[in-house]
């Protein structure tokens, strides 16, 4: 049987470390209305993805009900309900990017790493992504590589830069 | 003493081109020359042209240096400021003229420009508070706080403003209808939620000028008797959310926020909320309940925001663009405001200009510049000497302008009439390499993606219309499916409950209208003019250039080519895939792609 978290929180000190530091956020944000967004941007920062575990405890300390916490985090792109790469790599398909040939890029990416977006690869090093533009239009295609952005990439380029991504 | 300043663009396409290791070595070369007291460098908002970035501009000469790198960043200390001389290299020199640029001024990209909007963009430190309120920052607020409520919003109705997120309503009936509304409290909000793929000016004026929002919707709570106001930004634009925060905190330091403004008893404070990547959340009332933290979910209008908003209160909402547009109004008049533009769109409108053109970037021009303007005289025509196709407005809300209506002017209701709309101002350049077909597939797509489930036609409807064009693209279309694309798009123009909806169709109906003939061609000759749908391609080998190297034959997944070392190869047409790998394999151009 599974352990309840408060118990599997006293054998960890790592994961409790990281709920301490969401329940810090929350106490700061409890008493803004509608927080339960920031919320969970906050929480993916801390655990990098959104397990089952966290929106309960999100549910339970925001007092909204479960139901309410997955509908949103099932909503939105953003939130990612499966842990995630080392580095993510997010490749724009927004219009400009896609009609200076982005998806001659994407096409690449997906070759070089075995995988499709939303995937990650199994040695856990990329996952991949999809993203409707980021607003860096002027130097399409562009592709987003953990928080730096790469412009006017081609096909040979981007597979030099993922090189580069341990 | 500070003689010099540095001006570095710190927009989003320069950081991507660079401007961090520009700005270091830049620092660097100062001090190894002992001047670094003696220049002040300053990091700005987004300067427009994007495509020549990393841009330095060296103070009070105004001299323009492009594409400066690590390497020859050091030249613009050793030689410009050391040695009193340009670094002529570093200078724009434009295609058609026949000296170097010395000044943006001498730049037709600018030249043509009328920045209002853009006023601080590339011009103050975005992080500096002081810089803002040099150039009259928060004086529109002051004389708003003596002006008081009426007499604000009839000056914004008098300028005639209308809302720059796409649709064009009169940003003062808004302001109105919030005022008279009755429940308490009332909310004032600015979306941010950019989301139109292809356009960055609400990016740019967070990044580069985010006091001129938080003024604006100062003035704006002051006006229709709000105390709180959210910003709603994508979380796609961290930089943005991270500038506009440092501001909210600035702003609070010197009074312009929190309790009693300027000595005024007004009390108005602003929130960030964040995205999480939801297209749908750009229309308003899907955008208000995701600030409430809920799903991004539309609701029938009406009642509207102004009536019930947030939380079912009265609520006034307004795009970024239209809120940096506030402030000047109410400090130079209505009568200022409407000196540009046409009379039923006054004042100017920033565009992205992205895609196939020249120069790339952030420009802002009176409302009724035509489109060969925006094209060819400050985006410097076409690419690789092409040949213009259309521009995509609107993003997946809107469709095409083609090139018969390149000499009409261009404003909310002009573009209407063709049957696409403003939208925020992405401005999509398209070349005869792209395909209308597949560009109209591709805003399907998204929409597919983006619908967020609520209603039928939305969400059903826009799925058989893409069923449709993939089949179209693949070349197994069949007759009449124009016809079943033009009564479905109709139908869900007609039943969609929110704007997404309502205008999903938009892409496919007008490349319809304007290039029904590409799609004949793929339906009918199964051939597509523009050579990118795959399957109605045929890879052939050229037997002039073909020497026989076996790249491609080794590179094709289904070993459909065959050939000796040495010896030209062929295609066998039965079992290709059309997949491209020969063509990208091949390194002399021996792949033929009809």
């Amino acid at each position: 049987m599974r352990m309840n978290l408060e118990d599997r929180l006293n054998e960890n000190p790592e994961l409790k470390k990281q709920f301490d530091e969401l329940d810090a956020y929350i106490d700061e944000k409890a008493s803004q209305q509608g927080s339960l967004i920031n919320v969970m941007h906050r929480a993916q920062e801390i655990f990098g993805y959104l397990p089952d575990d966290v929106l309960y405890y999100v549910a339970k300390r925001l007092n909204v009900p479960r139901s309410t916490v997955y509908g949103v985090v099932t909503f939105y792109h953003f939130f990612s309900r499966v842990p995630k790469g080392r580095h993510t790599v997010s490749v724009c398909l927004g219009t400009a990017c896609y009609v200076r040939g982005g998806s001659t890029v994407y096409d690449r990416v997906m070759k070089t790493l075995g995988i499709k977006a939303g995937e990650t690869s199994q040695d856990r090093r990329f996952t991949l992504d999809l993203v409707r533009c980021v607003g860096a239009c002027g130097l399409a295609p562009v592709v987003v590589i953990d928080k730096d952005t790469y412009g006017r990439m081609t096909p040979d380029k981007v597979v030099t830069l993922l090189n580069k991504y341990a | 003493m500070i003689r010099n300043q540095l001006l570095i663009c710190a927009g989003g396409a320069c950081i991507t081109s660079g401007e961090k290791s520009v700005k270091d070595a830049l620092v660097e070369e100062l001090a190894r020359n002992g001047i670094q007291d003696e220049v002040q460098i300053i990091e700005t908002g987004c300067m427009g042209a994007c495509d020549l970035g990393p841009i330095v501009v060296v103070y009070p000469e105004g001299t323009f240096y492009q594409k400066v790198n690590v390497q020859n960043a050091g030249l613009i200390v050793s030689e410009h400021l050391v040695k009193g001389r340009t670094v002529p290299e570093l200078l724009y020199h434009g295609p058609t003229s026949e000296k170097k640029a010395q000044t943006s001024e001498e730049i037709p990209f600018y030249t043509r420009q009328v920045k209002r909007v853009l006023r601080n963009c590339g011009v103050i430190d975005p992080l500096s508070i002081e810089e803002y309120i040099a150039r009259d920052g928060y004086f529109g607020l002051g004389k708003a706080l003596e002006m008081g409520p009426d007499e604000i919003i009839k000056t914004v109705q008098d300028s005639g403003l209308r809302g720059r997120g796409g649709a064009g309503f009169p940003t003062g009936i808004k302001w109105k209808a919030t005022k008279d509304a009755t429940g308490s409290p009332k909310y004032v909000v600015c979306n941010g939620d950019e989301g139109d793929p292809g356009a960055f000016m609400d990016r740019s004026v967070l990044e580069g000028d985010p006091h001129s929002v938080i003024e604006a919707m100062v003035i704006a709570g002051f006006a229709v008797g709000a105390a709180t106001g959210y910003v709603y930004v994508r979380a796609e634009y961290p930089l943005a959310i991270e500038r506009l925060d440092y501001a909210l905190k600035k702003a609070r330091e010197y009074g312009f926020l929190g309790k009693n403004i300027l000595n005024s008893g007004f009390d108005f404070d602003i929130e960030i909320r964040i995205g999480a990547g939801a297209f749908v959340c750009g229309e308003e009332t899907a955008l208000l309940r995701s600030i409430e933290g809920k799903r991004g979910i539309p609701s029938l209008k009406p009642p509207f925001p102004a009536q019930a908003g947030l939380w079912g209160k009265p609520t006034l909402i307004n795009n970024v663009e239209t809120y940096a547009n506030i402030a000047p109004i109410l400090i130079n008049g209505a009568d200022w405001f409407r000196s540009v533009g046409t009379s039923k769109s006054p004042g100017t409108k920033v565009f992205a200009l992205v895609g196939k053109v020249q120069n790339t970037g952030l420009v802002e021009v009176p409302m009724g510049t035509t489109l060969r303007e925006l094209v060819f005289d400050i985006g410097g025509g076409i690419r690789d000497g092409k040949k213009f196709k259309g521009a995509q407005t609107g993003g997946p809300s809107g469709g095409v302008i083609t090139a018969d209506y390149l000499d009409m002017p261009i404003d909310f209701d002009t573009v209407k009439e063709i049957g696409t709309i403003m939208g925020s101002g992405g401005l999509v350049i398209l070349d005869e390499d792209n395909c209308m077909v597949d560009v109209a597939k591709f805003y399907l797509e998204f929409i597919v993606d983006e619908s967020c489930g609520k209603c039928t036609p939305c969400r059903e409807g826009t799925r058989q219309m893409y069923r449709i064009m993939e089949r179209i693209c693949d070349g197994k279309g069949r007759g009449g499916d124009v016809e079943k694309l033009k009564s479905l798009g109709k139908v869900i123009q007609l039943t969609s409950l929110c704007g997404l909806g309502q205008t999903a169709p938009n892409p496919v109906l007008s490349t319809i209208r304007f290039f029904e003939d590409e799609y004949r061609a793929h339906i009918e000759d199964k051939k597509c003019p523009a050579h990118v749908c795959k399957h109605l391609l045929t890879y052939s080998i050229n037997p002039d250039k073909c020497v026989g190297c076996t790249a491609c034959a080794r590179q094709c997944p289904v070993q459909a080519i065959g050939g000796q070392v040495k010896k030209v190869h062929v295609i066998d047409q039965a079992t290709c895939i059309k997949c491209g790998a020969c063509y990208e394999v091949c390194r002399f151009d021996a792949i033929l792609k009809e």
